[in-house]
């Protein structure tokens, strides 16, 4: 590793093995501990461990399906500044094609084969995601683009953007509630000693974190991931570098688009139920975690969506009533903290 | 020493022959920001091989020039032609990959990017740090040898004059037609000076062209060969540079005080 | 006379003055040229949402602050007259305990917010007021005890007011004087005095800076204007007023819950109202309001006509279903902020003025 100047036989030194998450000093780090403390906060609480064991995977589990889900959102707001008030629209599409999808396949749903099950589900997954990535390609040029750089349209165009969504959601499969119920393998629980694991959300667990890993690796390993981060810091910048970051920014937002469709369709099976305006009540969930984590932080949205699932669990268990409130309670004690955030990314 | 190709690419007549056109040139440029017109009409022309400096007080209008050229900002008058074709209305990135380099005032430093990272990212035809060019990047890190030690360290936590150093070294990473710099001294400490005047008369030497942006008038006169004087968003005096640094009337006149007690 | 009445702010083009002329003088007589109980309850929902909508519009339309949390103070003002009411027994002391209660409470409400806004950037702030909405609403059907839960609460309105009251043994053109006409009326003017105080407010010299922070607040601050203190004002003054539209709501109600004065939809509404109207004119939350109302209420008719057209395809029977009202207010709403930003009042006033100049 060694170099002189005279020699000239240098070689660029060989990157440590690492994931290239730069090294951040103790303080920065503690936001990383929030959900473990709450967790383990929460225990003396609720007094029995196994049922604290079912409330923290149903937790941990509703907070990686909110992460899914927002994730895109952040990550559009964080590259190029658009706030999309009607995200929401992506997951009432992405759960109501996963109706549709599921009902032709009762012979792989109603099997007693995990196998055959996952099949029929990850279908609805692919088509789901494939129908909201192509609606998110038009959302982008027909209602997001003309508004670029204005906030105030912005808002105001994309909310009106997913009322016509969920209006025509209703046109297509009508307004009324729709279940869907989980397909039969997938019912019922897991028991690990006393507490009662249900196999669905550790499947939305392990999906949740399969997700999670596969934006790291993108993040940091590929070219397209580093273009992202810059682009996140500073936009102009890497267009005098010679990228065409427009190109990427549709690219992310049909990206988010499909992955809040993914999302919807979990979030559908978790309820076992679908209705149109689910979009916006998961809407004001989204917001919130991405306050909390700072807006454009992708790490900032797992940690927050984790806190606010884990916080709904606890709270409908411990409090009922509370239930909505202590999310929003949680985002003011987060931005008292730290008003940006927990992860604030630095800009330019 | 300095790398084996020349810069730029194009087969070069001898810098400043006659008969060779400008590989730059604004004619009649206007931009408005909003409301505000800050250039009125700027004609300048930067000729290939030769590096040619900005002066002019703050507020002047040479940052809003540079970013003009880059078209960040755009021009609302004026043609802007680069290598024998018209630039005026062109995106940023087009502009960048017909070999445009562009370091800001503020660097642009990607502060969460390791240094490694950084260099990828502006040498567009790599894929990851193995692709760059050995020999440049030899070169680079002779001249800057902060470039090696913080390697794969976030950019954020080098000093102000090592996030300089790799501003420039990202322009250098590959070869470019003409390379743009703002104040590239401002703030620096003059042992670090001294390594970015070395880093720019080598590049010098290899044949780039530069249109650099400057106060440090010192800085300027060892590496300029023309100078142009830019004042209320116009040029009012362009010529050579020993010209102006001999004269200290005209630099009086032009720039306010003498310069020549500046060493 | 009418420059005071107005403020000087007058209507600037031929066609807006029509309407408006028209508006107020239907509004005005609705008891005796459109005789009915629909028409009546027609007019008084234009009536509230041209107060609400146009206090809505002090806010975004001349202050620059988006929230979605002023249906919030809607419902405090309506749930003020209703609790007060059902608990104090109907009365004019009820109503007005609970209105100055109500007021009071807002007041409170929209310092705390008005202030918080100021900390964070604008998309959080209309984010957060998202939450805090969703979050109200919800407080509101919890705390069933207080506020009637989901179901709401029913009251007596003050006596003059019941529909059995009557004024006039006779009526007067054939219309019968009762309470029911009386609440109409209380509302009529109530409405008229506050929207020609928003007009005076917005014309003021306060409202004159208020425009000059909406545009640039860090010149206005330049220059000496205390930015804070006049956003934290107007959004208490926004809140005042929607407390009254609120109260008044429930008076002519004889009822409030969870969905009449605090669903999203109607903060929806609103927002549709003042950007197709006409956001920072105030004249836009008239028209809109009336245009909006009548739509709401009899296009319905001719889009279920439509619908039964389309029997034989039921995609096309669906996209016209009468229930699918909002889905075309929203595709008008998106064709709004892209071609008529500054709405019909702003439209029309532009095209007075260039012809004027031709």
């Amino acid at each position: 590793m060694n170099t002189t100047a005279a020699t000239g036989a240098a070689r660029p030194p060989a990157p440590e093995t690492r994931t290239g998450v730069p090294r951040v000093p103790l303080a920065e780090r503690l936001p990383l501990l929030l959900v473990p403390v709450l967790a383990l906060a929460t225990l003396p609480l609720v007094g029995s461990l196994p049922t604290w064991a079912t409330l923290t995977v149903a937790g941990l589990a509703m907070g990686m399906i909110i992460f899914i889900i927002a994730s895109g959102l952040t990550l559009v707001f964080g590259l190029m500044d658009v706030l999309n008030f009607g995200h929401g629209v992506f997951i009432a599409l992405g759960a109501f094609v996963a109706v549709s999808v599921l009902a032709p396949l009762g012979g792989l749903t109603e099997a007693d084969s995990m196998a055959l099950n996952l099949v029929a589900v990850g279908a609805a997954m692919l088509v789901a995601m494939a129908v909201a990535a192509a609606v998110g390609l038009v959302f982008e040029r027909l209602i997001v683009r003309p508004v670029y750089g204005q906030h105030l349209k912005q808002i105001l165009i994309t909310m009106g953007g997913m009322i016509i969504g969920e209006e025509l959601i209703k046109v297509i499969w009508g307004p009324q509630q729709i279940p869907l119920p989980l397909p039969q393998a997938l019912r019922g629980s897991y028991f690990v000693g006393d507490a009662a694991i249900e196999k669905y959300r550790l499947i939305a667990v392990v999906v949740g974190l399969a997700v999670f890993l596969a934006m790291l690796w993108v993040f940091n390993r590929t070219k397209i991931g580093l273009l992202i981060r810059a682009g996140v810091q500073d936009r102009e910048m890497v267009e005098s570098l010679g990228y065409r970051i427009r190109r990427l920014f549709v690219g992310v937002f049909v990206a988010g688009s499909a992955l809040a469709g993914l999302g919807g369709v979990m979030w559908g099976l978790y309820q076992q139920n679908v209705v149109p305006q689910m979009g916006a009540q998961v809407n004001i969930l989204i917001f919130i975690v991405i306050i909390i984590g700072g807006l454009g932080s992708t790490a900032g949205c797992f940690i927050g969506a984790l806190l606010v699932g884990l916080m709904a669990n606890y709270t409908g268990f411990l409090a009922p009533k509370v239930a909505l409130f202590s999310n929003i309670l949680l985002m003011v004690a987060i931005l008292m903290w730290r008003p940006q955030g927990l992860f604030p990314v630095a800009r330019r | 020493m300095s790398p084996a190709r020349t810069e730029g690419g194009t087969a070069p007549g001898a810098p400043g022959a006659p008969g060779v056109a400008p590989l730059l040139t604004l004619t009649g440029v206007h931009t408005h920001i909003g409301a505000y017109h800050i250039l009125h009409g700027v004609d300048l022309e930067v000729e290939q091989g030769r590096t040619t400096l900005m002066l002019g007080r703050n507020g002047a209008g040479k940052t809003t020039t540079l970013r003009t050229i880059m078209g960040l900002w755009p021009a609302s008058a004026g043609q802007v032609r680069f290598d024998g074709r018209d630039v005026t209305r062109c995106a940023t990135p087009e502009l960048a990959q017909r070999g445009v380099a562009y370091v800001p005032e503020n660097m642009g430093i990607f502060s969460d990017l390791t240094v490694r990272e950084n260099m990828v990212l502006a040498a567009r035809g790599a894929r990851d740090a193995d692709a760059i060019d050995a020999e440049r990047l030899r070169w680079i890190f002779e001249l800057f040898p902060a470039m090696h030690k913080f390697w794969n360290h976030p950019a954020g936590l080098l000093s102000g004059g090592q996030k300089q150093m790799l501003a420039v070294s990202r322009a250098i990473v590959e070869p470019r037609k003409l390379i743009l710099v703002d104040e590239p001294s401002k703030g620096l400490a003059p042992s670090i000076i001294r390594n970015m005047l070395t880093a720019f008369r080598q590049l010098k030497a290899a044949g780039a062209t530069i249109l650099l942006v400057e106060q440090n008038f010192a800085f300027a006169r060892q590496l300029g060969d023309a100078v142009a004087v830019m004042d209320d968003g116009r040029i009012v005096h362009r010529g050579a540079m020993a010209e102006l640094a001999e004269d200290e009337a005209l630099q009086a006149r032009l720039l306010g005080l003498s310069l020549g007690a500046h060493q | 006379m009418m420059r005071s009445l107005l403020s000087a702010d007058y209507p600037r083009s031929r066609v807006v003055a029509a309407l408006l002329v028209l508006i107020v003088v239907a509004l005005a007589l609705v008891p005796f040229a459109f005789p009915g109980a629909r028409s009546l309850s027609v007019a008084a929902k234009v009536l509230v949402f041209i107060l609400l909508v146009a206090s809505y519009d002090l806010l975004l339309g001349y202050t620059g602050i988006v929230s979605f949390a002023h249906t919030m103070f809607f419902g405090i003002g309506a749930y003020g007259v209703a609790i007060a009411s059902t608990r104090m027994g109907p009365g004019w002391d009820a109503v007005a305990l609970g209105l100055a209660g109500a007021l009071l409470v807002s007041a409170l409400l929209a310092l705390a917010i008005g202030l918080f806004s100021l900390r964070v950037k604008a998309i959080f702030f209309a984010m957060i007021t998202l939450a805090v909405a969703a979050a109200f609403q919800t407080l509101a059907s919890q705390l069933s005890d207080f506020t009637g839960g989901e179901d709401g609460l029913s009251f007596k309105v003050p006596e003059v007011l019941q529909p059995s009251f009557e004024l006039l043994e006779d009526g007067l053109f054939g219309v019968s004087i009762d309470g029911r006409l009386l609440s109409y009326y209380l509302l009529f003017f109530v409405v008229l005095a506050l929207f020609l105080a928003l007009l005076r407010i917005v014309n003021s010299p306060f409202g004159r800076v208020l425009q000059a922070i909406r545009e640039n607040d860090f010149r206005a601050e330049a220059l000496g204007y205390r930015t804070v203190v006049f956003r934290t004002l107007s959004s208490v003054l926004a809140a005042l007023f929607a407390t009254v539209a609120g109260a008044l709501l429930a008076i002519w109600l004889r009822y409030n819950g969870p969905d009449t004065s605090l669903s999203f939809e109607i903060m929806i509404d609103t927002l549709l109202i003042v950007v197709i109207g006409g956001m920072g004119t105030m004249y836009g939350a008239v028209i809109g309001s009336a245009f909006f109302v009548l739509a709401q209420s009899y296009l319905q008719d001719l889009m279920r006509w439509i619908s039964e057209g389309f029997a034989a395809l039921p995609l096309a029977a669906a996209l016209f279903s009468p229930d699918r009202w909002l889905l075309w207010l929203g595709v008008l709403f998106v064709l709004s902020v892209y071609y008529f930003p500054s709405g019909v009042v702003g439209r029309l006033r532009a095209r007075a003025l260039a012809r004027g100049l031709r």
